[in-house]
């Protein structure tokens, strides 16, 4: 009998999965510095409501349970996904949401390995076309906020949407960088001095740029542990900056400067974390670069001419469309083989 | 896009990699467990109780038996010899009796019987007659010739006789001889030790192969996790002065330290990594002017030209769960369990051997196979050495196998194809380019058995090409068989149309007859060969000239009436006319004799094909050959007739 290789030295999908969630808790630790400990009480949401829809579709579609719980996936998705919604978000949008990224997207397709979109990014736009009232109340930071809740406020606003007395949902959140920008600009405000709003951070926002610190942090560990190819995180930066920067340079009054849009909104959080899922994205070096970049691009024009704050979902379900095309086109060069 | 890739991946290996070799893409680095089996020096493994010699034991034909059961044979005497140039000689180990000649089961992958020659040694090791060659002054086509009968294969584990190999047929292109002595595979230390022990032999072996192929130039590759074979192989190119040969050739040969990076021993990447050349994938290396041999197998070559010794051992690395890892000399046909008690024994937990290395290997199916000239090394496996793999994970589409692949393929697709025994996709993805290394299951983090996939696409599409092949021949020889039939319909129908003219012509014996019957038998002989050459075309204009030769035959009558009308009517004309327009006429009268010359000409012409056709068919009964005979008379007559009737005319 043949069943060579006999050795191997590969992390299991379990290890690589554990890593990335691994990589994301210094995100969760600046979540918690920012906006409280509300974003746990998500984050475990959205967990037991991936195990437990990813268990029982297995159960239904007849496969080992156990195995695949184990692979830690559906873990992945919810926690990218919670990290993706707004802090205090109401318990069910983290239930239905995590459902519909797992159910939907993600095993009615086959499961781990054949879903053709990312399944957070599925369950986030899903969300956002149906709640995006909810979807775009950010709370504000809370050394913003003029009144800041504490955990147990926090949780139970997750579940009952009730604030203790006396604080009205105006005192707790607030308009995002992106979105403010965005809406101050309809007002023919220019960006130096919507940017001097006390929503902004040095690069982009007040404390959510301590989160996408966090988040490039963790990116460089998954690179360094080689876990994600330098492709799509690379590609993706180098994408935003030059396109922002033309823009910018073309009129700097309308349009942000490439810092600002590299460190708001999700764009950290996408170039390591939501690009580089691999199932869904191309598998070819050039693939990963072209993909990314359309990414970028696409979040850009989103973010700029669109009708929602940030573009990464959408950016992101249009780009894993063109994958089998982009995978089909950029074939890499066959020892022996001449350039075709 | 290309060049930012390149230059990054470029930029990532020149920091960390000897720059003097050509890096190639992928590749992986197993921890190489080769120090084990090095501790000891070779030793020579004591000859068994009986050797067991499988007749496949190369790439090829299987030789032909030359002796029978209680035969007494000496040592290096040819028990089989090749059969046809793609084979190779066994030689008997030992001297001794022939006990057996029987099926047994031999070290392959299937794990299925094959047919061997049984040698009971008999503790003599008395040797036949040797032939010492001495190749700086013989012909260089009768040493490659002599080598055919040496037995001697790739011992690198290809088992490819190595005669073909040197075959050059006077013109060799080949300027530079590249000996692979990476052993990249883990645990092996075959050609490590074989290197440390007899690098001056090897070096003369080299010095043969060079002069044989013309190679001015010789690499010998080593990579560097073998620092004393390197070192001795330096030290032996140096220290041997190569002595300019008849044909004035001063050949030079040349250690390279290759990086330890696993498939680095693939005969095409360690030209990568020598020389930088990119062996095309639908070229020999011979084409680009390389040739690649194993150390073992030129060391074989010196034995055999300077000692007369044919391929009866080989080194053989007994490592992984045994109690002392070594290298032995072993005779070829010794049983696997002499050896693992040569190196003392299995360990208690040992689960089964392999023969190969880790990643290209194979289990064994029992202990008691023979040692054959394929088996460089053999482990005892056990649980902690190779651990059961964990059931398979679906692929995530991590394209770590693709990072990892050495021939730049993508494994990941390919595995893709395999499975959905999407087979044509599989090919575009150029799976036959695969070269099974392991490299990708060796790194999936799915542990998907990725070249098993492999292998079986390949083998299935292999068996719907030969199946194709096979329906392809039966198609052609159907279709030609149909022809057949139809042409012999063709010239029956032919026949008879003939007959029944001929009958008349013989009745009427009218000048103007032949104008009716030329017109239809060239077409006709023309479509007969048409047919033969059996496609489809031929078989429909055979079946249209079919009807027209039945439609003719239906109204021939009709036919010839009216031209002979035609003909009647213009020479009354012709002779209703005045005196002074005679000239004219007679003028007139010679064109239409030519005319009538021409076709009979044509019509003879036609006839002798036809005629001819109708005397090939094979199987005529006697009554139809006189048929036919007598038809072909009738027609000569009447062509005769026809002939003296116009030739009379302008004397007339």
């Amino acid at each position: 009998m043949n069943r060579s290789p006999y050795i191997t030295d590969a992390p299991t999908v379990s290890v690589i999965m554990f890593k990335v969630l691994l990589a994301l808790v210094p995100a969760i630790m600046a979540y918690v510095w920012i906006f409280g400990g509300g974003i746990l009480v998500t984050l475990t949401l959205a967990t037991i409501t991936a195990l437990l829809a990813e268990a029982a579709l297995l159960k239904i579609r007849q496969r080992p349970i156990q195995p695949y719980l184990m692979d830690m996936s559906a873990v992945v998705t919810a926690w990218l996904l919670a990290l993706a919604l707004p802090p205090l978000a109401p318990w069910w949008l983290v239930v239905v949401g995590t459902f519909f990224a797992i159910v939907i997207a993600k095993q009615l397709y086959g499961g781990l390995g054949y879903n053709p979109f990312n399944p957070a990014m599925v369950g986030y736009a899903v969300l956002l076309i149906s709640f995006p009232l909810i979807m775009t109340k950010w709370p504000a930071p809370l050394s913003l906020a003029k009144a800041p809740l504490g955990f147990m406020d926090q949780l139970h606003f997750i579940f009952t949407s009730v604030l203790p007395e006396n604080i009205k949902v105006d005192a707790i959140t607030s308009a995002t960088p992106l979105d403010y920008l965005k809406t101050q600009l309809m007002l023919k405000h220019d960006v130096a001095s919507i940017t001097q709003a006390p929503i902004f951070g040095t690069f982009g926002a007040k404390g959510g740029e301590v989160i996408t610190g966090a988040y490039l942090l963790g990116g460089l560990y998954l690179l360094q542990q080689r876990i994600i190819s330098w492709h799509l995180p690379t590609a993706f930066l180098a994408a935003l900056t030059l396109i922002s920067l033309g823009f910018y340079t073309f009129n700097p009054a309308h349009f942000a400067n490439p810092l600002f849009h590299l460190m708001s909104g999700a764009s950290m959080l996408a170039a390591f974390f939501i690009i580089t899922d691999p199932i869904s994205g191309p598998t070819t070096p050039r693939g990963k670069l072209y993909f990314a970049a359309g990414v970028a691009i696409t979040t850009y024009l989103i973010r700029v001419y669109g009708g929602y704050p940030d573009g990464v979902a959408f950016a992101v379900l249009l780009m894993n469309m063109c994958v089998p095309l982009i995978d089909a086109c950029t074939q890499p060069r066959v020892f022996g083989h001449k350039e075709s | 896009m290309n060049a930012i890739i390149n230059f990054a991946n470029n930029l990532i290996r020149s920091i960390s990699t000897n720059k003097d070799v050509f890096q190639f893409h992928g590749g992986v680095h197993p921890h190489d467990h080769k120090a084990e089996s090095t501790l000891l020096p070779i030793a020579k493994l004591a000859i068994p109780e009986q050797l067991i010699l499988p007749l496949r034991q190369h790439v090829g034909y299987i030789p032909k038996i030359k002796v029978q059961v209680g035969d007494h044979v000496l040592k290096g005497q040819m028990l089989a010899e090749p059969e046809g140039a793609m084979s190779a000689a066994i030689h008997a180990p030992t001297s001794g009796t022939i006990s057996a000649i029987s099926e047994q089961i031999i070290p392959h992958p299937s794990g299925l019987p094959d047919l061997c020659i049984t040698l009971s040694p008999d503790g003599k090791d008395t040797w036949g007659q040797l032939a010492p060659m001495d190749w700086r002054t013989a012909d260089k086509k009768a040493l490659v010739a002599c080598l055919r009968m040496s037995g001697i294969v790739g011992l690198g584990g290809a088992t490819f006789p190595t005669h073909i190999k040197l075959t050059t047929n006077g013109k060799s292109n080949v300027h530079t001889l590249v000996i692979n002595a990476a052993e990249c595979e883990p645990y092996i230390t075959c050609d490590d030790m074989l290197m440390r022990e007899r690098a001056d032999e090897i070096v003369k072996g080299i010095a043969i192969v060079q002069h044989l192929l013309g190679a001015n130039h010789c690499i010998i590759g080593v990579e560097d996790n073998k620092p004393e074979a390197a070192n001795a192989m330096a030290d032996a190119c140096k220290a041997f002065a190569i002595p300019a040969a008849n044909d004035s050739v001063k050949p030079e040969m040349s250690v390279k330290v290759v990086p330890t990076l696993y498939p680095s021993g693939d005969a095409r990447h360690l030209i990568h990594l020598l020389l930088g050349i990119e062996v095309p994938h639908d070229k020999r290396t011979t084409d680009v002017g390389l040739q690649v041999f194993n150390v073992a197998t030129v060391l074989a070559i010196y034995r055999y030209f300077e000692f007369g010794e044919p391929a009866i051992s080989r080194i053989v690395s007994m490592t992984g769960n045994v109690e002392k890892p070594q290298n032995f000399e072993v005779l070829f046909g010794t049983p696997l369990k002499t050896l693992i008690d040569a190196a003392g024994g299995a360990k208690p937990d040992t689960t089964h051997f392999v023969m190969g290395g880790p990643m290209m290997g194979f289990d064994l199916p029992n202990t008691d196979v023979p040692i054959t000239k394929a088996a460089n090394c053999i482990i005892a496996a056990a649980p902690h050495l190779f651990p059961a793999p964990p059931p398979a994970m679906p692929c995530i589409r991590c394209t770590r196998c693709a990072e990892a692949c050495p021939v730049n393929l993508q494994p990941q697709e390919l595995y893709w194809f395999s499975k959905s025994d999407n087979f044509e996709k599989a090919r575009d993805y150029n799976l036959f380019d695969c070269i099974e290394c392991g490299c990708c299951s060796y790194v999936c983090p799915s542990d998907i058995p990725l070249v098993q996939y492999y292998r079986y696409a390949k083998s299935e599409i292999i068996a719907a090409d030969k199946a194709k092949d096979a329906a392809d021949l039966a198609r052609e020889r159907n279709e030609f068989r149909l022809a057949r039939i139809e042409r012999e319909k063709l010239e029956r129908a032919q026949k008879h149309a003939e007959r029944a003219q001929a009958t008349k012509t013989e009745t009427k014996k009218d000048a103007v007859q032949p104008a009716s019957e030329p017109l239809t038998n060239p077409e006709v002989a023309t479509t007969v060969n048409d047919a033969a050459a059996s496609d489809k075309q031929a078989a429909i204009a055979a079946a249209i000239a079919r009807a027209k030769a039945q439609k003719l035959a239906a109204t021939g009558d009709a036919t010839e009436a009216t031209s002979e009308k035609t003909v009647a009517t213009t020479l009354e004309a012709k002779s209703a006319s005045t005196e002074n327009k005679q000239a004219e006429v007679k003028s007139d009268k010679q064109a239409l004799i030519a005319a009538a010359i021409e076709r009979a000409k044509a019509q003879k012409l036609a006839a002798a094909q036809a005629g001819i056709a109708p005397k090939n068919v094979e199987n005529v009964s006697a009554s139809v050959q006189a048929e036919i005979n007598k038809t072909d008379e009738i027609r000569e007559k009447a062509q005769q007739l026809a002939v003296e009737k116009t030739e009379d005319t302008p004397t007339k």
